[in-house]
């Protein structure tokens, strides 16, 4: 037992000295992106406004007189002591908009995911169970379709449907004002705020709001579940150990369900790590399509004003997010997943 | 029926029988379309769902002109303003939008934008990635590991972030138009054919024959251009269509937020749903039900195209038409048959049915043959 939580810590250092020089690489890429345009960022962002005195005190004063290598530095060091740097615009931290606005984009990505499993897991199980019968076919046409279907179509959809339409549900933003006004701050994630001081006409006035826009982002990744999910119980059903199984005259079902359900559902962590970086892409379009202020709204912002150290900001706290979550995931399958050690 | 599928049938071990002269210059390319006629049920299906799909938005954008009834940024015709936001009519069959657009010439010209913004970003991206996934594979070294770094790096990023920011950086030097989306949603792709290409690259430099070739005095270009060219450029043309359909998704996906083609150059579906927000708010279908449909369209259809292909290609998924083995009857058990007025039950030659297949899944071993 020792020894192997000996050869587990092992993996979660390995593990973190690996993402080490991959964060520096997407540091370096953001930082090269965000400068491979002509001029500098003050001039683009603000260059109509100002005298060309104030537009080079603007410019000393966010650094970008000094030289390249002075300027990664300076960048590291934002990153490093987690605060991204000011906003050009509207002189925010970045790290501010990430505490006030991250809390909308947080609550749409768990609320997806809660959907996309709850609905791939039980489906991509079935469809590879029952392969090649009608409901396979269905189901795997469903995956296709659900995939082929850009999110901010689909929230389109819904909306006509759902909130013009029928009525039954709102269109935009993540509560009425009057909710939102009502419930105290202190987590900054509205649903949980609401929750943590028992409004509960608030929770479910948060809660229509929302869900839409998790159905709609839910789908957007439940169809590579279905897929992976499938293809894995087939291949599954055909190990060695289903056969000895089967040989033994156990019965289908305890098979498919005690022997193959389990290990097909292994890789459901890894795919889910694989999905964030989709899933976040996603959420920009889902706050978009649904007027949620999270962080990708915020960034589209940024980037229609030209705040380049905004748009830096906020492009690394995404990237460093997608690091994380991945390095997250890897250690949850080593811990179910003891071939995944080394 | 019966007919074709036995001879089309693999036997393990055994060429086509009867190779015409055509056949033979052919062979590769016919060796490589052979799963295709080999393919049933649903891969079938697929294969030809995503075909007739990707050839009628082929010809939408070819003929757009011709289709549409006024140009995508009309807002009149003949001196009459066209309605604002007009309800779908006989003169304007989806309806016009806030600016006074024609939806349905929208929609038909925008597949000529979302076509061309493909080819160019699937071309680009083959392109490049091939190349690098090439000499990173071959050479290995230094080169090889920053551009594994590199690559990874990219792969990790949120593919539409990462097209955002390099379409918000392109947008600044070249200005918005059909290249920059394109070349925004190249550097996405690049990865894939990169890892692929390279991880090929890397088993295909250990075989024998490289070798081979490499002992004998040849350049290493030649041995990229003649021996792992080839060997390696297979499982692109899976990903080039799976990426395909991407592509538009992506496209449409900077469009919806401002910042993909400008709208004056060409009509983008995207950008469309994107003026059709507030439409939809105040229940207006038609300027968002269109052009989205047309997305999902294109999408599906490239998908199906490149599942397909994928079904076919992909040896641990892919399952052969069963045929069954006409043995010749014993003729004792013959005149037994006929004693019992039972008139020979080896009529059914197509064993098709899924259940049968479920026992006999050995399609990889004439397929390791063929490789090499």
């Amino acid at each position: 037992m020792s020894k192997q939580s000996g050869s587990l810590r092992r993996y979660v250092l390995t593990r973190i000295g690996l993402a080490v020089p991959m964060v520096l690489i997407l540091l370096v890429l953001v930082f090269v992106l965000m400068r491979v345009a002509p001029g500098d960022p003050i001039s683009a962002a603000q260059g109509g406004h100002l005298t060309p005195a104030q537009l080079a005190q603007k410019r000393h004063q966010a650094g970008f007189d000094k030289p390249l290598i002075l300027q990664f530095w300076e960048y590291l060091r934002s990153v490093l002591t987690l605060n991204f740097g000011t906003t050009i615009s509207d002189g925010r931290s970045v790290s501010s908009i990430i505490v006030q606005n991250g809390g909308v984009t947080l609550t749409l990505a768990v609320g997806a995911v809660v959907v996309a499993l709850g609905l791939g897991v039980p489906l991509g199980l079935l469809a590879g169970r029952y392969r090649d019968s009608a409901g396979d076919t269905v189901t795997r046409v469903f995956a296709i379709v659900t995939y082929a279907t850009p999110v901010f179509f689909l929230g389109l959809l819904a909306q006509l449907l759902f909130s013009s339409h029928l009525g039954w549900l709102p269109s935009s933003g993540q509560a009425d004002t009057l909710v939102q006004l009502n419930v105290p701050t202190k987590t900054h994630i509205l649903l949980l705020d609401a929750l943590i001081s028992g409004q509960w006409d608030a929770v479910w006035n948060i809660f229509q709001h929302y869900l839409l826009p998790w159905i709609t982002l839910g789908l957007l990744i439940v169809g590579v579940f279905i897929r992976m999910i499938r293809i894995n119980l087939i291949q599954t059903l055909q190990g060695d150990y289903v056969e000895a199984a089967r040989a033994r005259g156990i019965k289908e079902s305890d098979v498919v369900v005690k022997h193959a359900f389990r290990n097909s559902l292994v890789p459901v962590v890894t795919v889910l790590g694989l999905q964030i970086a989709m899933l976040l892409g996603g959420a920009v379009l889902t706050e978009k399509t649904f007027n949620l202020s999270g962080l990708g709204s915020m960034l589209i912002n940024y980037i229609n004003s030209r705040d380049y150290i905004a748009v830096q900001g906020l492009v690394t706290f995404f990237a460093l997010v997608v690091v994380v979550i991945s390095m997250l995931i890897d250690f949850i399958n080593a811990l179910i997943d003891p071939r995944v050690r080394y | 029926m019966t007919q074709t599928a036995l001879t089309s049938a693999p036997e393990p071990g055994s060429l086509p029988v009867g190779p015409t002269p055509a056949g033979k210059r052919f062979r590769g390319l016919r060796r490589f379309l052979a799963p295709i006629r080999q393919a049933h049920g649903m891969p079938k299906a697929m294969l030809w769902t995503g075909g007739i799909i990707t050839a009628l938005l082929a010809l939408t954008a070819i003929l757009a002109p011709l289709i549409a009834p006024y140009s995508f940024d009309a807002y009149q015709s003949g001196g009459h303003q066209f309605p604002k936001q007009g309800h779908p009519s006989g003169t304007h069959l989806f309806g016009t939008t806030v600016q006074n657009f024609d939806v349905l010439s929208r929609v038909v010209y925008g597949a000529r934008t979302a076509l061309e913004v493909m080819i160019l970003a699937v071309v680009f991206s083959l392109i490049l990635g091939v190349l690098l996934g090439l000499l990173a594979g071959y050479l290995g070294g230094w080169l090889d590991r920053i551009l594994v770094l590199v690559m990874d790096a990219l792969f990790a990023f949120p593919y539409l972030l990462l097209a955002i920011v390099a379409g918000f950086m392109l947008s600044g030097i070249i200005g918005g138009g059909v290249v920059t989306a394109a070349l925004s949603i190249t550097i996405v792709y690049i990865p894939q054919y990169f890892r692929v290409v390279r991880s090929s690259a890397l088993s295909a430099r250990e075989q024998v024959y490289v070798e081979a070739a490499r002992a004998m005095g040849a350049k290493p270009s030649t041995i990229v251009r003649k021996y792992l060219f080839g060997n390696v450029i297979q499982s692109v043309p899976v990903i080039a269509t799976m990426n395909a359909g991407d592509a538009i998704s992506t496209l449409a996906g900077l469009g919806f937020l401002g910042l993909g083609i400008q709208p004056t150059e060409a009509a983008e579906w995207g950008y469309d749903l994107q003026r059709a927000i507030d439409d939809v708010n105040s229940g207006m279908w038609w300027t968002a039900l269109y052009p989205g449909l047309a997305i999902v369209l294109a999408i599906l259809g490239f998908t199906l195209l490149g599942e397909g292909l994928n079904d076919v290609y992909n040896p641990t998924i892919r399952r052969r038409r069963i045929i069954r083995a006409v043995l010749p009857v014993p003729t004792a058990r013959k005149r037994l048959h006929e004693a019992a007025g039972n008139g020979g039950g080896t009529g059914s030659t197509t064993g098709d049915n899924g259940k049968a297949g479920t026992t006999s899944e050995t399609g990889t071993t004439p397929e390791e043959g063929d490789g090499q």
